[in-house]
């Protein structure tokens, strides 16, 4: 009872302190406003046309909290505020004078939402306060966000700004934009001109629009320049889907070669067939999960600490395996077969119980997310690019542990002849705890950097599992190089079959050609030689 | 190796679910109502929370004094994502826990698997998940969306009110995909789009590396004309795309992607921020604003005893499928599967948008159709909705075998596989 009182009593305190602040000074968007909070999308369309034609900075904060989505209107008196995190709960300011209005909880306030019209519209107009933007970077995302839907109006304020334009690359971009305008005026000879400014470019947006010209105009000679310009932009275009193209079969290829790193050590190496590879890369992928739960604020620092980290727990895993199942069976590789895929059976349903079925989110820090643009046609995304670094990297260290260090040696020396190794004094056993838990320690490595790319679920694992054989088997048992090349050679590959045959037959492709090339050498890419190969 | 790994998979997987089943001491004086999802598998991820939601249901209602006087009972199955255990899971359900309907399965292949044995014992299954239709069995009721009730409405409302011409129809390689995409591309074309302007594409299950893909989208959507994807990629292979896209920086203003397996479930394992303004249509969002909606949510998360979990539209189908159960044995009077079946057709119940839904003859349900706009925190906000309610077909309008078939299990048609033209019932019901 005491509460409704309360809420009844700050209710008309806040509409007593906006029913001042109306008084002092009557902001005519005040009015245009509070039309956001009607449901119908035209309605709000036509309220952010007006809040527009005030040119000014406050007008620019708002549209960018809607476009943000932090523009919201009370539930019980339909003020617009906009927010900011404080103490439990949301302290709302009205948006035009910047005056706090009071503290909500989230459930008092109501979000003004927007579909994708508006948020493009949104983008549009913003874009135009952008232009006279100080930083050049600013006044050039400007620009290519008008190029699209630019009008007469929008053209001739750039034909007036071009002039002053101290910047290349942006009085490129106006010029382009100023041509996007002309190639839609009727006037023929500024059409003509605007397709020879236009060739220039390889933005698919101007592409798609020449497209559009000389597939609608009645114009022979004018769609005959058109087609030639574009025929000029895909001659240009081929040679970057070709780049594009490679980029993505090594970036598909080091997923490849780092699930099956681990796997050319324990099978590769020691001969293991060990089912539960796979999940122990989903173990690495969980614990970038855990680290980054216990971090929330520093996704990338989390990223960092969980690589040494999972390689500490699959690796432990992987001892614990070798100790109480795989010793016990070296030699039966049926039987390691078997019992290493009720491992894995195992150790998914475990996590099925610990975490739940569902997926769960690692999130990408910043510097991994977006893609370096080289040229308007070709961006290579950061996430894959970080990949083919840290792959190689990961496989570098990997060569210097096994050629340059004592416990490298030692692992040579079992692999080649386990016999004459223990002679010489090697512990073999010791030996191939460690070799198999610096397999999995490699395995769980992998799922830090999988967990950047796809689900991290029980089943992360079973997706790769089989893939990481096919390249181990590929590349020749036994050997890292082999892994690598083979990795790299399958991914691109496959990239380069997937436009024509289709994700699904892309795949069985590949396992035909390898099934082909098994049959020819039987031994891989790079075959073992000397006395290891006979054993 | 692979094929030895299957069959290993399916022994391992039968003893652990033969030690889940969670067979309660029977009594008497309860009614048994069985949950046949998948606890453990690759589909554990969408159908556990089915199970709960039905075991809320039974709380629920025995909490308001059961049914016809009695408790009900949930018994409780894991067919382990594995097609053929359902059936076997379906029969141990009926034949040995005596159960008086089963609320069960997520995919089509499972519910294809259970059918003859749900036909074969005269039981009740009720469906909850958007399927591709071409179907009606005497013994099923499908309270998930036919492709009518969410892909065509999509579709409508990306030609008429996004002016989209352009269109990629992207699915995972399997029959709700396939079958979905054939209805689109017979109505599309009906519509007036040239072949040229659609491009098909189907990814293997689990699908995580888009690149190539995505960049042939974008590509194919650089011509000047508005291009939109219909997506019917499946679970999984959705957070790889949808980062994919984000990565490729191609947001939902230039190429948006509708999806009909997308939901507030499968968001709340992803960062939603790239992906604000993609689409989805299902027939309820967790966003609506309605007092029933409110009730139910509140009551999920005291059951689940989690402020965070999320409700989506298969639990609302299992909402209204549960209570059409319950409004018709009590109309009937008895829970004997072959009367409550009659007793169903033309049951009404609230759904949780605000509205009536109710059964049909065709055993198919009428729910309004809603298109939601992806949001930062994972929700969907309601962007364009059918006027009116949608009534389930069946047999689709836009296929060339389907368009004059029709369903009415009603006596004295009592057919899934009517032909109008030619007055005759195959009895082929699937």
């Amino acid at each position: 009872m005491s509460h409704a009182i309360r809420w009844i009593l700050v209710v008309t305190f806040l509409q007593l302190l906006t029913a001042v602040a109306f008084a002092q000074e009557v902001d005519p968007r005040a009015a245009t406003l509070s039309r956001l909070t009607e449901r119908s999308f035209d309605v709000k369309e036509r309220a952010i046309d007006e809040l527009a034609t005030y040119r000014d900075d406050v007008t620019r904060s708002i549209l960018t909290a809607i476009l943000a989505g932090e523009l919201y209107y009370t539930k019980n008196s339909g003020q617009i505020v906009t927010t900011r995190a404080s103490g439990g709960g949301l302290a709302a300011f009205d948006p035009l004078s910047g005056d706090e209005v009071g503290q909500f909880g989230k459930r008092d306030l109501r979000k003004i939402t927007i579909n994708n019209s508006l948020r493009s519209k949104l983008r549009g107009l913003l874009a135009t306060f952008d232009l006279a933007d100080p930083d050049p970077a600013r006044r050039l995302a400007a620009v290519e966000e008008m190029i699209d839907g630019i009008d007469e109006e929008t053209a001739g304020t750039l034909a007036n700004l071009v002039e002053s334009e101290p910047d290349d690359t942006v009085r490129t971009a106006m010029l382009r934009a100023i041509a996007m305008q002309s190639l839609v005026s009727g006037d023929r000879e500024r059409q003509m001109k605007a397709v020879s400014v236009l060739e220039e470019s390889l933005n698919p947006v101007i592409r798609g629009r020449l497209a559009s010209v000389a597939s609608s105009t009645d114009d022979p000679e004018l769609r005959e320049r058109a087609e030639l310009g574009i025929k000029r932009i895909d001659s240009r275009l081929s040679m970057v889907r070709f780049a594009e193209t490679v980029f993505f079969g090594l970036s598909a290829g080091s997923v490849l070669v780092l699930a099956a790193i681990g796997l050319a050590i324990t099978f590769g190496v020691m001969g293991v067939i060990n089912m539960a590879h796979g999940e122990l890369i989903m173990l690495g992928a969980y614990t970038t999960y855990v680290v980054q739960q216990t971090m929330p604020a520093s996704p990338g620092l989390a990223l960092a600490a969980s690589i040494p980290l999972a390689f500490l727990v699959s690796g432990l895993a992987g001892v614990a395996i070798e100790r109480s199942v795989i010793r016990f069976l070296y030699g039966r590789p049926l039987e390691t077969l078997l019992a290493t895929f009720g491992v894995s059976l195992i150790l998914q349903q475990a996590v099925r119980s610990i975490f739940s079925p569902l997926n769960r989110s690692v999130a990408t820090p910043d510097w991994m997310s977006g893609s370096i643009q080289l040229n308007e046609a070709l961006s290579l995304t950061m996430n894959r690019l970080t990949i083919i670094v840290f792959c190689l990297v990961v496989f570098a260290a990997l060569s210097l542990v096994l050629r340059r260090t004592a416990i490298g040696l030692q692992v040579r020396a079992v692999s080649q002849n386990r016999d004459m190794a223990r002679a010489m004094g090697v512990p073999s056993s010791r030996v191939d705890a460690l070799t198999f838990g610096l397999g999995s320690g490699i395995a769980g490595i992998a799922g830090v950097a999988l967990s950047q790319l796809t689900n991290v679920g029980p089943n992360l694992g079973q997706s790769y599992i089989i893939d990481s054989f096919m390249v181990v088997v590929f590349g020749g048992v036994g050997n890292l190089w082999g892994t690598l090349v083979g990795g790299m050679t399958l991914g691109v590959l496959n990239k380069f079959m997937e436009p024509w045959a289709g994700a699904v037959l892309a795949k069985i492709f590949i396992l035909v050609l390898l099934i082909l090339f098994i049959q020819k050498r039987p031994r891989g890419l790079f075959p073992q030689r000397g006395r290891a190969a006979e054993s | 190796m692979t094929r030895m790994n299957g069959s290993i998979g399916i022994v391992a997987a039968a003893c652990l679910a033969a030690t889940w089943g969670l067979t309660a001491q029977a009594q008497d004086d309860t009614i048994k109502v069985g949950v046949l999802h998948s606890l453990s598998g690759t589909m554990a991820i969408s159908e556990t929370t089915l199970k709960d939601t039905v075991l809320m249901l039974v709380e629920e209602q025995n909490k308001k004094g059961g049914v016809l006087g009695k408790q009900l009972e949930a018994v409780v199955v894991d067919p382990a994502s594995d097609w053929p255990l359902f059936a076997e899971k379906a029969r141990e359900l009926i034949e040995k826990e005596k159960v008086d309907v089963v609320f069960g399965c997520w995919t089509s292949v499972s519910r294809k698997s259970v059918l003859p044995v749900f036909e074969e014992l005269d039981s009740i299954l009720f469906y909850p998940v958007q399927y591709e239709g071409e179907e009606s069995s005497k013994n099923v009721f499908y309270t998930g969306a036919a492709p009518n009730q969410q892909a065509i409405p999509a579709v409508d409302y990306l030609m008429n009110e996004i002016g989209v011409e352009r269109w990629v129809l992207a699915g995972t390689d399997y029959v709700y995909p396939r079958t979905t995409n054939k209805i689109l591309e017979a109505y599309l074309t009906a519509k007036g789009v040239a072949s040229e302007d659609i491009m098909i594409n189907y990814t293997p299950f689990g699908h995580s590396d888009w690149q190539s893909i995505v960049a042939e989208i974008k590509q194919f959507g650089s011509t000047g004309k508005k291009t939109a994807v219909v997506s019917t990629i499946n679970g999984d292979a959705n957070v790889p795309f949808y980062k994919e896209l984000g990565n490729q920086e191609i947001s939902a203003e230039d190429i948006p992607v509708v999806a009909f397996s997308v939901g507030e479930e499968e968001l709340s394992g992803i960062d939603t921020a790239p992906l604000v303004g993609h689409l989805a249509a299902w027939n309820y969002f967790m966003s609506v604003p309605s007092d029933a909606n409110d009730e139910f949510i509140a009551a999920w998360h005291e059951f689940i005893g989690d402020e965070a979990r999320v409700t989506n539209d298969p639990m609302e189908a299992h909402y209204i499928g549960f209570n059409m159960w319950v409004e018709a044995v009590n109309k009937a009077g008895t829970t004997e599967p072959s009367v409550v079946q009659d007793a169903l057709i033309g049951v009404a119940v609230p759904n949780l948008t605000g509205g009536y839904s109710s059964m049909a003859p065709n055993h198919h349900i009428t729910k309004p159709v809603l298109i939601g706009e992806i949001q930062d925190d994972g929700q969907f906000a309601v962007v364009w909705e059918t006027p009116g309610l949608v009534l389930g077909d069946e047999w689709s309008d836009y296929l060339e075998g389907s368009r004059d078939l029709i369903a009415d299990w009603r006596a004295p048609l009592s057919c899934g596989n009517y032909n109008v033209k030619t007055a005759k019932c195959s009895g082929q019901n699937y």
